[in-house]
Parts: C-alpha cells; sequence; structure tokens
C-alpha cells in the first residue's frame, strides 16, 4: 500500500489517501486531490499535504500488445519494470526509461522523464500515442499528440495536475535482447567530458558520465563516462535478488569522508576503463533498482536532489561553479550525474528536458546549510538561463521555478479544479 | 496448461492467482459481479499470457447460476482441472448483530454459495477422476471472536465443509485446498490501519498457486499464521471469553 512519502523521504506530508483500483469509478470528489503513482519522485510534486492522495498504484492492467507494431496500452499504473517483464521476452523495450525502472507509466509522463538515451530518442511523451485523462467533473479526455494536442502537451509533464490519467498507449523500440554492449573511460576534467559526449552520441544510444564531486582543483570535474547500444547476446541474464536496505540508520553513514572515498573509489576502480564492455540492461540501466528503500541510507531526514540543465553556451562556465561551490561547502554528494541532452523539443507545456548539460546531484538533509547551498546552485542556474528538474525538487523558490517555467501560467487554464500538489502550491503560493 | 474457474475474480487475491496462472499459459474462465471489471481482467490476463481467458456474470447469492456457471466455464475451456472460490464480504459486525436479514446474507455470500459451487465441482471432479478445488476460507474461522464472529462463524463452516469434502474425493483423486489467509492488504481492508502482520495479495497468490500445484491440504498465509492461530485456539474459553479479540 502507498505510503504517502516521496523518494527523497522529507517533506513529510499529511493526506488522505484513497486507492483507486478500477479504471471504470468516477473519480472521488475529496478536493484537492492528487494522483500518487509509486512515489518515486524525490521531493512534493507527489505530495499533497492536508487534501487527498488517489492511490493509483491498482491501476495496474494490461490492455493490449501488439508484439508486431511494438505498440502497449496499459493502465496508468502499471510499472516500466512490469512492462520490461513482459515485453523484453518479446524483443520490445520501452523507448525511454528513467535511471529506475520502479515508475508508474503515469508518473513518467505527468513528469515527462528522460533517460541515457535523451540525445536520440528524446523524452518520454515523445513515444505516448496517446492516453486518457478522466477529470473530477466525470469528463474523460482522450488525448494524442494530434487529439486535443493543447490537453496534451499541459499532461505531458504537467506534474498530475490536470486531472487522472487512466491509460495510455505507448510505442516501444525493438531490441535484440537484453544486453548493452559499449565502453566506458575516464575523463579528467569537463572538457574532457564534452569532447566525449560530442563524438559518443552520434553512435551511441545511452551515454552518461559519473562525476567525482568530491575532487577540487586540478581534478576537478574528472569522472567516468559511459556510453553503449542494445546489443545480440545470449548469455544467461543474471540472477539478481534485490536485496533491500533494512532500516533507516539514525545517523546517515553518508558523510564528507565517506563520500571521498567512495568517489575514490569509483573513480580508480578497474572497470571505470573497458575498451569493451557488457553489460546487462538493469545494472546499466538501473543501477540503484537492485537495493530496495536505498533511500533510507540518507538517514532519518531524507534527503534532497538537485538537477539542473544548463544551456549550451553557459553549461562550460556555470558547471565549474557548480562544482567548485559543492567541494567548498564540504556536503559532498555520493552521486553525481552528468548528461548532455540533444535538441528535440519536449512536447509538455512544463517539460523539463531542453538543449544543453544535465547534472544530478544527491544530498543529504543537514538542514539549513543545505537549503543554503541548493539556493546558491539555483543562483547558478538562473544566471545561466537553466531549470531545475520539478520531479526531484522539494525546496527550490517560486521565483526560481517561474523563471524556469515561464509557461505555469498557460498551464493553470488546464488543471483541473479539484486537484492541486504540495509541490504547485509552494511554487506558485496559492492556497 | 490447466483449464481453471475463478470465483470471485475480481478480488484482489484472485485477481494476483489469476496473473500467475497466466503467466504459464493456462485457460481461464473469469465470474464476478461486474461486467466491465472482468473484461478488463480477461484482457489483462490474455496479454500476460494466459491461453484463453472467458468470462461470466455470477452472483453468488444466486444459487440456481452455480449450475450454469460450471456448464458454461466446462464450455468455454472444453472441461475443467481446477476451481478457485475466492468471492466473499467482508461483514459488518455492528450491523449484522442489529440484523438477522443481514446475518443471513453474510452467510448465504461468505459460506453457502462456496458451499453450493463445492458440491456440484466436486461431483464433476469425481466423475473425471481429477481437480483440484480451491476455497479462500480465512484464518477468521479457526476460532470465533466478537470483532468478527458473524464472518469468522461463515469461514468456519467453509473450513469444516471443505475438511470433509477432502476426505470424500481424497480416494478419487481429487484435491481440496483449504486457503486461510490472514490480513491481506486489499481494496477489501482498505479502512483498516496496517502492520506488520499485512501481506500483499501477490504473496498470498504465491502460497495459493503453490498450495494447488502441491499437496498441501491447508494452507495458511503468510505462514506465521499457523502458530499465530494455533495459540489463540489453546487459549481456554474461561481466559478467552474475557479477551478483547
Amino acid at each position: 500500500m502507498p505510503t504517502g512519502v516521496s523518494w527523497g523521504r522529507w517533506p513529510r506530508a499529511q493526506q488522505r489517501i484513497i486507492p483507486i483500483t478500477h479504471r471504470f469509478e468516477p473519480l472521488p470528489q475529496a478536493a484537492p486531490m492528487l494522483v500518487f503513482g509509486n512515489g518515486r519522485s524525490y521531493g512534493d510534486v507527489c505530495l499533497n499535504d492536508g487534501g487527498t492522495l488517489l492511490a493509483a498504484r491498482g491501476l495496474d492492467r494490461f490492455i493490449s500488445f501488439d508484439a508486431d507494431s511494438g505498440v502497449l496500452e496499459c493502465e496508468a499504473g502499471v510499472l516500466i519494470s512490469e512492462i520490461i517483464a513482459l515485453t523484453l521476452p518479446r524483443g520490445w523495450f520501452p523507448a525511454v526509461t528513467p535511471g529506475t525502472a520502479l515508475v508508474t507509466v503515469g508518473g513518467a509522463i505527468a513528469n515527462d522523464v528522460h533517460g541515457k538515451n535523451h540525445h536520440c530518442a528524446g523524452s518520454f511523451g515523445h513515444h505516448l500515442l496517446g492516453f486518457d485523462l478522466r477529470r473530477s467533473s466525470g469528463e474523460v479526455i482522450e488525448c494524442a499528440p494530434g487529439r486535443n494536442p493543447d490537453w496534451f502537451a499541459a499532461t505531458v509533464g504537467g506534474l498530475g495536475l490536470t486531472g487522472m490519467i487512466g491509460t495510455a498507449r505507448l510505442q516501444l523500440r525493438r531490441v535484440p535482447g537484453e544486453w548493452i554492449a559499449g565502453d566506458s573511460q575516464r575523463f579528467g576534467n569537463l572538457q574532457e567530458f564534452f569532447a566525449l559526449a560530442a563524438q559518443s552520441d552520434a553512435d551511441y544510444e545511452y551515454t552518461a558520465a559519473w562525476l567525482d564531486c568530491a575532487a577540487s582543483g586540478e581534478r576537478l570535474g574528472r569522472g567516468v563516462f559511459m556510453r553503449g547500444n542494445h546489443a545480440p547476446h545470449t548469455a544467461v541474464p543474471p540472477r539478481v535478488r534485490a536485496r533491500r536496505f533494512p532500516l533507516t540508520p539514525p545517523i546517515s553513514p553518508l558523510n564528507s569522508v565517506s563520500v571521498r572515498l567512495f568517489n575514490d573509489l569509483i573513480y580508480h576502480r578497474p572497470s571505470a576503463q573497458q575498451r569493451h564492455a557488457l553489460w546487462h540492461y538493469r545494472p546499466f540501466l538501473y543501477p540503484l533498482d537492485s537495493v530496495l528503500d536505498w533511500n533510507r541510507l540518507y538517514g532519518p531526514r531524507g534527503f534532497f536532489q538537485y538537477q539542473c540543465v544548463l544551456p549550451p553556451a553557459a553549461a562550460g562556465a556555470a558547471l565549474p561553479e557548480m562544482l567548485q561551490l559543492i567541494a567548498r561547502s564540504g556536503q559532498g554528494s555520493f552521486l553525481v550525474v552528468l548528461k548532455q541532452f540533444g535538441d528535440l523539443p519536449s512536447r509538455g507545456l512544463l517539460s523539463f528536458p531542453r538543449p544543453g548539460a544535465t547534472l544530478a546531484l544527491d544530498f543529504p538533509n543537514r538542514g539549513e546549510p543545505t537549503l543554503r547551498l541548493l539556493e546558491s546552485l539555483d543562483a547558478i542556474t538562473r544566471a545561466a538561463g537553466g531549470a531545475v528538474y520539478p520531479a526531484k525538487d522539494a525546496r527550490m523558490s517560486a521565483q526560481s521555478f517561474q523563471q524556469y517555467f515561464p509557461a505555469w501560467r498557460q498551464l493553470q487554464d488546464y488543471i483541473d479544479p479539484q486537484f492541486s500538489s504540495s509541490f504547485w502550491r509552494r511554487v506558485t503560493g496559492s492556497s | 496448461m490447466q483449464r481453471i474457474l475463478i470465483v470471485g475474480a475480481t478480488s484482489a487475491i484472485a485477481e494476483a492467482t489469476a496473473r500467475r496462472f497466466a503467466a504459464r499459459g493456462d485457460a481461464l474462465f473469469l465470474a464476478g459481479r461486474s461486467a466491465e471489471r472482468l473484461q478488463a481482467i480477461a484482457a489483462d490476463l490474455a496479454v500476460r499470457g494466459a491461453q484463453q481467458v472467458g468470462s461470466m456474470l455470477f452472483d453468488a447469492r444466486s444459487f440456481d447460476s452455480v449450475a450454469p456457471l460450471l456448464r458454461a466455464a466446462s464450455d468455454s475451456l472444453g472441461g475443467l482441472d481446477a476451481a478457485l472460490i475466492a468471492h466473499g464480504t467482508l461483514s459488518d459486525q455492528g450491523a449484522c448483530q442489529q440484523s438477522v436479514e443481514l446475518l443471513r446474507e453474510e452467510f448465504e455470500v461468505n459460506a453457502l454459495s462456496a458451499m453450493a459451487l463445492c458440491t456440484l465441482l466436486a461431483n464433476q471432479f469425481e466423475a473425471q477422476g481429477h481437480g483440484v478445488i480451491a476455497v479462500i476460507s480465512s484464518v477468521a474461522g479457526d476460532r470465533g471472536r466478537q470483532s468478527n464472529y458473524v464472518y469468522g462463524a461463515a469461514k468456519a463452516a467453509v473450513t469444516a465443509f471443505t475438511s470433509g469434502l477432502r476426505q470424500r474425493l481424497y480416494p478419487k483423486g481429487v484435491r481440496v485446498v483449504t486457503i486461510k489467509p490472514g490480513f491481506v492488504s486489499t481494496p477489501m481492508t482498505a479502512a483498516f490501519k496496517k502492520g506488520a502482520l499485512w501481506a500483499t495479495p501477490d504473496k498470498v497468490a504465491a502460497d495459493i498457486v503453490r498450495a494447488m500445484a502441491g499437496g498441501t491440504a491447508v494452507i495458511y498465509t503468510p505462514w506465521f499464521w499457523r502458530p499465530i492461530m494455533w495459540i489463540i485456539r489453546c487459549v481456554p474459553e474461561t481466559i478467552f471469553r474475557r479477551l478483547k479479540l
């Protein structure tokens, strides 16, 4: 059953939870309400403090799957991992998936999620053939790129505010099997990263880099670049039993010393430099899914994710500025991911992906100092003309949000009058 | 490939179990009260790999429709190898204490209808010389408690009935499985506060599939309910009557 807690485990919200298990039921009248899927967004876009959450993970039925065309129709509470389990044996894979397969289709639409293949595949909305949107009035709006396109654009990346997505049709992509072939290599600084990204994006579907954010001085911006393509290979897939992180430690073991050690280890381990790497898709695309509840590692106060995108012209200067700021703050980020987005325009009014470099960081919640650091990062993002990803945010100011997403006023015309979220009230100042 | 009738197919436990049947390619026939839910679940099971999925509207309070249901299921699947009887309501104990009519209705749905289904299924399976009848009873049937003794008494009847039926059919090659779930997070129990004892429908479904394939006669699911209920059954009445369970 849903907990009503987001993945960052902060902030905590009080809300009434109403399970939705059949798509034919009219929506309850319980304003202000919001649909909650699998709780994988980090901050408060999936929370509704003082209101109602419609827990829709139970809408997890498939409707049809055509193994010739790769078109899948399902209810919106189906997880990406469940789609993969069904379709991969028949040679199909979701065209875009985020860094965890444990998100619902509805959540993937509402946050217009992206993955390591954004530079060639765009975001989730680009492969969405259509969906139905259920409004609290009882109206059902059929949406597709060519049908009610304004509702389509408002709902893709619309943070769940336009109503409940009941069912969706997705175009999957063909894959030759479960494996991904490619390579990984160390880079010494950000210039080398940009060069690697530029030369890889044409030939590799998946590219992403891990950055050592504890490094400073000459080592600033060093990391490991990974790239790969789906490849025909017929080894027996590894049997991975997901382990659950069993408890929330009273004090998080992630501190500046352990973060430095961990990052050093990742950079120097032999597999950081591999000319011919072969990964099973799970560790390559969803490295953290093998540890369930890993977010508890950050202790009882939870953690913040910070993911921004910086336009190409500004990224070269803004990224080192950010990394220096983080290194100076002593609040190292455990895992840092850097990726170059492609140029395909997103389909949603409030979609996050846009051309530029995107940097994702996470910080244990140490209260005021952490919030101050994140606000200084926002100052750099604002000056660079970038944006911060709402799905990962729990703290950006209304001013920042409204600068990052000027289309927010247009979205207001499409918001269901009975829907709202903690995030939306926070960043628009509405009650 | 098994040909399986599922009664109460729109319940959370039945649906989770049906998905496991579908994944191994079984042929299924679903019975339940809501046509649109049955259709949605049938489509889902077909996508998940069921060789064939039929369905029929069925109301457990209508005893005349038991025989037609079995005929329709057998005709549709070309015979039956197993049946899962999973329908039920969670009786409102307080309301049942005030209304004989409600008491009777709860008994008809939770006890009599399951026995009616078992009666005709038993004869069909006995004649063909094989089959598995799995019936969802409840740990609540192991001892009457003031918080839900109407529901508990109906489930106790199911437990006793299936026990006798199991003896009768054992020499004929037909197995009867009595399933006793504990607390399960389903829409039926959405209003309850959940603790460590609560299980997911999928966990219960895994136990059901295993029991139907193996030789177990009575399963508690999850397993820890067996020792818990053993203790509860052992408490002497002189003490039990003072407890607030």
